[in-house]
């Protein structure tokens, strides 16, 4: 029988499977962090429960820290005493943490591959939506709920069904300024926010292998907004060169082994798929959201929908109640709108290859003057490399902030918010109500849309700016 | 059986009668469930105050009087109705514990986003997946302050005279049913995670070997 990928990495790691299909799931690699973690650890405790294997889950502190000096630890109680506990937790069940002042600490997802930790083939979950970004490593990786925490901690093992299986192809290239984020809006775009829900989403076509191993990190992580449980690519040669030699990656004859292993993690030719939709790269222009949704999106030179052009009802409340939300005006040209902060960062776009696209389009230029715009890297390495190169000091000279690593103003649970009625061009990945702070409008862009915004003080078109 | 006691650790869910909330809103996601505020606790109990905070309250932290969970009888609902793609976004497993903490324990959309769905059955609630036309029925029942009735075991719902089927997972019924912690469940098959773990300690060593 010919399989998909993920019907490869499925059946490699059932443990165990009932009659009506519900399946025990070997859990390859388990990542935690400080907000959805410290219930299942009382629990464990509660039930006098063991760690059942330290050694595959990675800890690292993220939504809850400060992004500014933190010679003096955390101010706000709450979120000390979180992060403190997580401490507490690892050290009592024996798990590797990277703490706030470490060097390697970040963004789970950004930490994870950046370690080795992240492998092909593998079965990664974390108490985060987003460990789908994990799945651009050919590995099959989806979020979880707390209460699935302590069920992998306790037993390295998830109760799972089967997903159905969605195939996304995108061939051809990509014009200038147009990146993977654009892409993965255009998906959302077409298929909704719920679009991919029940499923596992394989990307594939020529553009998805031509594209750089972090771009495809882009394109998993926003799987989630989509509504699919995963989204996962072949790994190729880019992977496996990219993994070499990292800190948690196979050593030696193992490194063997597991690259043997690997390259046989392919989708058969004749493979079936529940679902199968094609994209055409060329047709893909930089995209923004305009509602509070991330399936509200518009191309750059578009122009914000109207409701009254709406036949569905429900569809034309959500615009109106997502327009008065965004206080914007249907028919308003996109670029006509004027924003009050950037926030470049997020597990989306807070790596290595997106600040430099931001740096790019910021080289030698101003951000306007009533805009404020926030750098956050997505980890302490990240953050290293990018001083190594001066990106640094080409975001404070346009009047940037230059912040420490964690998600920041992605979810805005730490001190970096908007606040109400201000408007952000965001690289993260949620525009939902309230998200970066109550009443704060959100738009997701790119890392150079980004960078554009904030020049021109307006959302903007990047390509303006690529010459 | 010995593990009995273990094992039921989640309360019990069985049948339910109450005057249903009605939420007309699509893509609700677990941001507007329960903001990243809530999301600081240590603890699983208390974050019901905070339900819908958004919706719910002022500026001044004021009840917003026209938010219908604001209001006689629906404070009070343990059956929420509500639009498609329900709890979609962040995977935070505080948006049920809240909806439980409000006393919430039914929720009937036409949809659920894949981990929100697998959240509330880790507590003891039941998520019913209708179609829109039966939601649009279902709703008159909240708005003319009409109780309706959940029966899990049979897998109906019944309102005034009539009654509706829904579907559920066979697994997932009998947890909700008995209260089964899925966690004692699993380890029953110790047995099975110890031989797998061998297998692939041969078969895949690194995985096991940072």
């Amino acid at each position: 029988m010919q399989l998909t990928l993920y019907d490869k990495i499925w059946n490699e790691h059932l443990v165990h499977q009932q009659k009506d299909g519900t399946a025990l799931l070997f859990v390859d690699r388990h990542l935690i962090h400080e907000v959805t973690s410290p219930q299942a650890f009382e629990g464990l405790r509660n039930s006098n429960r063991k760690v059942r294997q330290p050694n595959l889950t990675l800890a690292v502190v993220d939504h809850n820290i400060p992004t500014t000096d933190r010679s003096k630890g955390i101010k706000d109680e709450d979120s000390k005493i979180q992060v403190e506990t997580l401490d507490k937790n690892c050290n009592e069940f024996g798990i590797q943490l990277f703490g706030m002042n470490d060097k390697r600490q970040g963004i789970v997802h950004i930490v994870g591959p950046e370690q080795g930790f992240t492998q092909p083939g593998t079965v990664i979950v974390c108490g985060d939506s987003h460990t789908a970004t994990h799945g651009a490593f050919g590995s099959l990786a989806f979020g979880i709920g707390t209460s699935e925490v302590e069920h992998v901690l306790a037993t390295q093992t998830l109760v799972q069904k089967k997903a159905k299986n969605f195939r996304i192809n995108v061939n051809g290239k990509l014009a200038i300024g147009v990146t993977s984020k654009d892409v993965v809006l255009q998906i959302i775009g077409k298929i909704g926010t719920a679009g991919g829900t029940g499923s596992v989403i394989e990307y594939a076509g020529s553009l998805i292998s031509d594209l750089s191993v972090e771009q495809r990190m882009t394109i998993c992580n926003m799987t989630i907004e989509g509504g699919a449980r995963a989204g996962l690519i072949e790994p190729d040669q880019k992977i496996f060169n990219y993994l070499k030699d990292r800190p948690m990656s196979p050593k030696n004859e193992s490194w063997d082994r597991a690259l043997e292993y690997w390259n046989t993690l392919k989708t058969d030719k004749d493979a079936k798929f529940d679902k199968e939709i094609n994209l055409t790269a060329e047709d893909i222009a930089p995209m923004v959201t305009w509602g509070t949704s991330p399936q509200d999106v518009v191309t750059i030179d578009g122009k914000i929908p109207n409701p009254e052009n709406e036949s569905n009802i429900d569809r034309k409340n959500s615009i109106d109640r997502s327009l008065k939300y965004m206080g914007l005006k249907a028919d308003v040209a996109v670029q006509d709108i004027k924003i009050d902060k950037v926030f470049i960062g997020s597990c989306t776009n807070g790596r290595i290859e997106d600040l430099r696209e931001a740096a790019k389009i910021l080289k030698d230029k101003k951000k306007a003057a009533h805009v404020h715009g926030m750098v956050v890297p997505g980890s302490g390495l990240v953050k290293e490399q990018a001083e190594q190169e001066g990106l640094d000091k080409i975001f404070i000279k346009s009047g940037f902030e230059w912040r420490e690593p964690g998600c920041s103003m992605c979810l805005a649970m730490n001190a970096d918010k908007l606040k109400p009625e201000e408007r952000c061009a965001s690289t993260s990945n949620r525009n939902f109500e309230g998200r970066q702070g109550r009443g704060g409008r959100t738009h997701l862009v790119s890392p150079g849309m980004a960078a554009a915004a904030a020049i021109s003080g307006n959302l903007d078109d990047v390509r303006k700016y690529n010459n | 059986m010995m593990l009995e006691s273990i094992i039921t650790k989640m309360k019990k869910f069985n049948s339910l009668k109450s005057i249903p909330a009605y939420l007309p809103i699509v893509n609700i996601d677990t941001d507007m469930i329960i903001p990243k505020q809530f999301l600081k606790t240590i603890k699983r109990t208390g974050l019901g105050k905070n339900l819908f905070f958004e919706m719910r309250y002022d500026d001044n932290g004021k009840e917003i009087k026209e938010f219908t969970l604001n209001n006689e009888p629906y404070n009070n609902s343990k059956i929420l109705i509500t639009g498609n793609n329900f709890g979609c976004g962040s995977s935070r497993e505080h948006a049920p514990w809240a909806l439980l903490d409000f006393g919430i324990t039914c929720v009937i959309s036409s949809s659920y986003a894949d981990i929100f769905y697998n959240n509330c059955f880790k507590n003891g609630i039941l998520p019913i997946i209708l179609n829109e036309e039966k939601i649009k029925e279902l709703s008159e029942y909240s708005k003319r302050k009409e109780e309706i009735s959940i029966d899990l075991n049979n897998q109906k719902i019944i309102y005034g005279n009539n009654e509706i089927k829904f579907e559920i997972d066979s697994f997932k019924k009998k947890c909700l049913l008995e209260g089964l912690d899925d966690i004692s469940l699993s380890l029953e098959k110790l047995d099975q995670i110890l031989s797998y773990e061998k297998k692939i300690m041969n078969k895949k060593p690194w995985i096991f070997n940072d």
